[in-house]
């Protein structure tokens, strides 16, 4: 079975869309989609009215400079220093030599700095990448975004290794960022009061379908519980799902319950 | 996707009965005989005898080649030319292999997979494709011919000397480097260098942020420890006349001087050791 099917989405420049749904929902595979990663085995994908498919290898990988896809495990070498793991977001807009330069002496520490700074990382900069702790590993991750030359920000579970606290304030840093530049932002959410509390748009997806597209003050309770209504075989499975649906519903309106799932 | 777990017929645990054997038993009774079966024709054809070790004329006349190792030669004249020619020995193995690593980098860069860009979205380009088998062939080729021929070959063009011996390590150790530091790259966790791929960088970017951080130790250690195997692959060259330590130990064997070659044994093991603790003080900094 295709991870995606009966999926229609348009996306304007400087929207800012929350996509949720159980595990397995197709979420991650959407977000591979948009960022180019995979073609989609049918349908149709444009970007920026070009479909991307069709243009040659090197046409395509400038394209993918201008969008950015941050997985859900944050992909750093261990060994590497934070400031030049945070700095390889701004490669697609250097040269090589530049690049190369860069990693004798960091050429941009002030953006490096300012960057991480934004995710209360700024001490961190000369730190050895595993010498982190997985949430501020998650966190160098996303700080990557500010330094990518790019209009599309696709970020997948931001927040799944992070405390309700630090998930706030990443949350918010990520969402201001991109209103700050005009930056598109598709974002995958466990934490549904997140989504809800900072997207104007959300998706609600389900085994590879869309289930609702609407903005944020329309989606009631009532969805949510639908959407969450579990598979039999996901309560035995060890993938991160929230419990059931109708637990889900109850704590909505409570205080802030994040979901954290890892 | 769905994720569904389905426990299939080999999964004993669901009965509730304890497993009677281990499933696995068999196939690796099987496999141990089938090798053992297969060694004995390569014995014989080996004419693998060991018990001729141990014969009364073997023993003497191997006792008497050891018996004149000792004592070592330590004349103040003999261990100056030691030392001279270690100096040369170290220096044909060091300029070898990097000339080695200045052929093997590049096609390296070229053949790896990790660094494939068509290859990030399902199946890599036809074209990429059959470049990377093609220098993948350069490289078997290159070490497929023992630095001993290269060695030949270079006598006769730049005739006796350290040269034909650098240029010869440099060829066959290109290969091997080229080959293993691509293997390295390919074994290692790969999702950081595709994350920068797929954002748009260049190769050689990938290369430098992702891909060599996340392996460079196990190519600093391999680098190391192919330049203690071109330390004893330069006492083979220097016996066809490609100089240093091998070329002194070669006529001292000639003239069964078995004081000289026991000292020069000693430089080699030296030599050995402290590669060993190079490498191991490299991990430690790159690790």
């Amino acid at each position: 079975m295709p991870a995606l099917q009966r999926l229609d989405l348009t996306v304007a420049p400087g929207e800012q869309v929350a996509v949720i749904g159980p595990s397995g929902a197709g979420k991650t595979s959407l977000l591979q989609v948009l960022a180019c990663a995979l073609p989609p085995e049918s349908g149709r994908l444009m970007l920026d009215g070009a479909a991307p498919w069709a243009l040659p290898r090197r046409a395509l990988q400038r394209l993918r400079g201008r969008l950015f896809l941050a997985p859900q495990v944050p992909p750093l070498p261990p060994r590497q220093r934070v400031v030049t793991a945070v700095l390889a977001g701004a490669l697609p807009a250097m040269g090589l030599w530049a690049s190369l330069r860069s990693l004798v002496y960091p050429t941009d520490l002030a953006g490096a700095f300012a960057a991480l700074q934004r995710f209360d990382l700024g001490d961190k900069l000369f730190d050895r990448v595993d010498r982190l702790s997985g949430g501020e590993r998650q966190r160098v991750g996303l700080a990557r975004a500010l330094l990518a030359p790019a209009t599309l920000w696709l970020i997948d579970e931001p927040l799944s290794a992070l405390d309700p606290a630090r998930a706030r304030q990443a949350i918010n840093t990520l969402v201001g960022a991109a209103a700050e530049r005009g930056v598109t932002l598709v974002a995958t959410l466990h934490q549904v009061d997140a989504a809800l509390a900072n997207f104007s748009r959300i998706v609600g997806m389900r085994d590879g379908a869309l289930v609702f597209d609407l903005p944020a003050a329309q989606v009631t309770p009532d969805m949510l519980a639908r959407l969450y209504a579990q598979h039999e075989h996901e309560l035995h499975s060890a993938a991160p799902v929230p419990a059931n649906g109708a637990e889900l519903a109850a704590v909505l309106p409570g205080p802030r319950v994040a979901m954290q799932c890892r | 996707m769905p994720l569904s777990l389905r426990a299939g017929p080999s999964a004993g645990t669901t009965t509730g009965q304890p497993p009677s054997h281990d499933p696995a038993w068999l196939g690796r009774l099987f496999w141990t005989t089938a090798a053992l079966v297969l060694l004995w024709p390569l014995m014989v054809a080996t004419e693998f005898r060991p018990w001729i070790l141990l014969a009364p004329d073997s023993l003497r006349s191997g006792g008497s080649f050891l018996a004149s190792f000792f004592p070592p030669a330590l004349g103040a004249e003999f261990l100056a030319m030691v030392a001279r020619e270690t100096w040369r020995t170290v220096a044909m193995a060091t300029a070898g292999i990097t000339l080695a690593l200045v052929l093997a980098l590049p096609l390296t860069l070229l053949t790896t997979r990790a660094l494939s860009v068509s290859a990030l979205s399902g199946r890599m380009a036809r074209g990429p494709f059959w470049l990377r088998q093609a220098l993948k062939w350069l490289l078997i080729v290159l070490r497929s011919i023992p630095e001993l021929v290269w060695a030949l070959v270079f006598v006769r063009v730049v005739g006796l000397g350290p040269t034909a011996g650098v240029l010869a390590i440099a060829l066959t150790y290109g290969g091997m480097l080229g080959k293993v530091y691509g293997e390295i790259l390919e074994s290692g966790e790969t999702a950081p260098t595709e994350a920068l791929l797929r954002n748009g960088s260049s190769r050689l970017q990938a290369f430098g942020y992702a891909l060599l951080p996340q392996n460079a130790a196990e190519l600093a250690s391999y680098t190391v420890y192919r330049w203690e195997c071109a330390i004893r692959s330069s006492v083979v060259l220097g016996f066809v006349g490609a100089g240093g330590l091998g070329q002194q130990l070669d006529s001292a064997m000639k003239m069964f001087n078995g004081g000289e070659v026991v000292t020069m044994l000693a430089v080699f093991v030296a030599l050995v050791a402290l590669a060993d603790r190079c490498s191991a003080g490299l991990r430690r900094a790159l690790g």
